[in-house]
């Protein structure tokens, strides 16, 4: 790969916490500050015409490293660089004219769209709202252009319409087409399909990934490997704040390294009824990260775990099963 | 073979509709369902799927209108009315619902909600009640202790098995699972079908899974029943509705679930939307979607067996072979 070009998104070491709130008794008491520690140094790059799937559990921070990149949320310590800008110590002020460059789309588009607002005007707001667009007509054109795109077309067809009069797959294409007629480079996706039917998931998913194919570059955050491995390009695995693994889509799910990826692995159902395989279950869930354990965080969990576990912290790392890229935090793992 | 217990014969539902109109959201249901027997009954949203489980329960709202037969039995509880259905809720028949948070009660510990349910059905009262509530949290996997607990201090996964505990608290024969683990992440979710599975192995109970998740049932389930448009489109052992599907809804439907024993096929989508049921039907339902449609298509195709305990609605399987 060129040195030269960046990538158009690159998040290194992220760190963000959230603090406990004490409550007054607490404060009174003095008890100490304490803080859910939701990303521990989370590295990520993105390409343009890539989509990188982060996979993991509630509560693994998938979510709130979404939000960081979206600076919703803002880090403790690490970089987003954005074509090659760092926007962590940026301000609202600074940060507007990016904010359209980086857009989102969340999992409900039964929340996410206004009920009283038609197609027209929730595709059109962003447009007025980042003083984009030229005039009435121009931002017409630019309304139809996006609904196209998300292939609702004619677009004469939805202009018009309420959320209410349009299927969950639709509202989710005009949820896309809000964040499309802004033009962003990266689209956040947090979690697209899952409030959806089965039937039309493939369908919003492959709106996303011609978009990809066109040049943006998709953060999808999801739960489901087997989507994951259908739509993305490379995946990574998180826990507990951190990856634990990442890589191709294809290699991670066909030769799988961390023993937490194995096991996410297994528990995905399979629709054949004769491919009924033993699901290697982990028991409990995931535990809370105001209390991270020590050494390596999935060890309480972990079916391998050995003593040296509960001391040493593992770094990603490939592994010698593994070919280039494709990398995984365990100490059990033969470096390559 | 041994007697059903549970018979759903003709089932139709209609709501009234503000501003007049009636949607005919269960349009001719049958399911038969032996003891220890599980069903997948599976389909899109607003195919009517858990309309029939609540239809089953005798808890649809005072807008519904029911017809048909539900017998337990060999009895109807139908025809009775609630005084037929009410001894059976619960102590035959019992449901989980998709969102546990919204069948516990939020401001009620947990056991006492359970000890509450045992006393109402004369299932034993004060320390008995509570010996029998610490059994049923430990039979789904939530230590006794927790009992103290409010629903909103357990994870999403622990209060799915309270309401587990609590369906199963009148020892039914038939559980009623609806979306159980549509909101959990999938290491939960395994850990709720592995409880699921190992419930209905050592006490016999049978299981009606109400999902849209194929795969789900693939995993859990011997028996499914496919729903499309208020009506069954095909019903079968899963084995052969997954390796010979008699309705291309199904085979659709299988092919639009992503696998991971498959990553480099294309996931499908089902172009179009389900019909509205507040206007009649004409022809096959599902005929505006299908892949397969052909001249017959414009007539209703009737659900008809296509093998041992496989039956399917449509018109392709009756077709002579060219």
């Amino acid at each position: 790969m060129s040195a030269a070009a960046p990538p158009l998104l690159e998040v290194d070491e992220l760190v963000v916490r959230y603090p406990v709130h004490r409550g007054i008794a607490g404060t009174l008491a003095r008890r100490p500050r304490r803080s859910v520690h939701a990303v521990e140094g989370v590295s990520l790059s993105l390409r343009r015409g890539e989509m990188l799937a982060l996979v993991g559990e509630s509560g693994c921070g998938k979510t709130t490293t979404a939000q960081a990149v979206l600076r919703l949320v803002d880090p403790v310590s690490g970089a987003i660089r954005f074509e090659g800008r760092d926007l962590a110590p940026l301000g609202a002020r600074e940060l507007r004219p990016l904010r359209r460059r980086i857009q989102v789309v969340y999992q409900d588009p039964y929340e996410s769209l206004d009920p009283r607002l038609r197609v027209r005007a929730a595709v059109e707001e962003p447009l007025l709202i980042h003083r984009l667009g030229g005039s009435r007509a121009e931002r017409a054109a630019r309304v139809a252009e996006a609904l196209r795109r998300v292939e609702l077309s004619p677009p004469e067809l939805f202009l018009d319409r309420y959320p209410h009069e349009l299927s969950g797959g639709q509202r989710q294409r005009v949820a896309i087409a809000a964040a499309l007629v802004l033009e962003p480079d990266v689209l956040v996706a947090d979690e697209p399909v899952s409030m959806l039917d089965v039937s039309v998931r493939a369908g919003v998913l492959n709106v996303l990934d011609g978009l990809r194919e066109n040049g943006l570059g998709i953060l999808m955050i999801t739960h489901d490997l087997s989507t994951a491995v259908r739509f993305a390009q490379r995946i990574a695995v998180m826990y507990l704040g951190r990856i634990v693994e990442e890589g191709p889509a294809a290699e991670v799910v066909r030769n799988p390294q961390h023993p937490y990826t194995k096991a996410l692995l297994s528990v995905v159902p399979r629709r054949d009824p004769r491919d009924r395989q033993r699901p290697q279950i982990l028991r409990g869930e995931t535990p809370d990260a105001v209390a991270v354990p020590s050494g390596c965080r999935f060890h309480p969990r972990c079916p391998l775990a050995v003593a040296r576990c509960s001391e040493e912290d593992p770094v990603l790392a490939r592994p010698a099963t593994a070919p280039e890229g494709h990398r995984a935090a365990c100490l059990l793992l033969p470096q390559a | 073979m041994s007697a059903p217990l549970l018979q759903v014969e003709g089932l139709h539902v209609w709501f009234d509709l503000e501003g007049g109109g009636e949607l005919h959201a269960v349009q001719g249901v049958d399911l038969s369902l032996a003891a220890g027997e599980r069903l997948g009954l599976v389909g899109e949203s607003g195919c009517g799927k858990t309309t029939t489980a609540l239809a089953i329960m005798g808890l649809l709202p005072p807008s519904a209108s029911v017809a048909g037969r539900i017998l337990l039995d060999g009895e109807d509880i139908l025809a009775g009315g609630e005084a037929a259905m009410r001894p059976h809720r619960w102590t035959d028949v019992a449901i989980v619902f998709q969102g546990a948070m919204n069948a516990l009660n939020p401001v009620r510990r947990i056991g006492d909600q359970i000890v509450e349910a045992l006393e109402l059905h004369g299932r034993g009262s004060g320390a008995a009640a509570r010996r029998k509530t610490a059994e049923l949290l430990e039979s789904v996997g939530i230590p006794a202790g927790r009992a103290e607990r409010f629903p909103h201090e357990l994870s999403g996964g622990m209060r799915q098995r309270a309401a587990i505990a609590m369906a199963l608290s009148c020892d039914p024969k038939v559980l009623i699972a609806d979306e159980p683990t549509t909101a959990l992440d999938v290491m939960v979710q395994a850990q709720i079908l592995e409880l699921l599975d190992a419930l209905c192995r050592d006490f016999g109970l049978a299981l009606v899974l109400v999902t849209h998740d194929l795969p789900v049932v693939a995993q859990l389930c011997d028996l499914c029943a496919v729903m499309y448009a208020g009506e069954i489109v095909e019903r079968g052992p899963l084995d052969l509705l997954y390796h010979s599907p008699g309705h291309p809804y199904t085979r659709m439907l299988f092919a639009a679930s992503p696998d991971l024993a498959a990553i480099d096929e294309p996931v499908l989508s089902i172009p179009g939307a389900p019909p509205r049921l507040d206007r009649p039907i004409d022809g096959c339902p599902f005929a505006p979607r299908c892949d397969s449609v052909f001249a017959a298509c414009s007539v209703r195709p009737p659900l008809e067996e296509i093998g041992e305990g496989h039956v399917a609605a449509c018109h392709l399987n009756a077709a002579v072979p060219a």
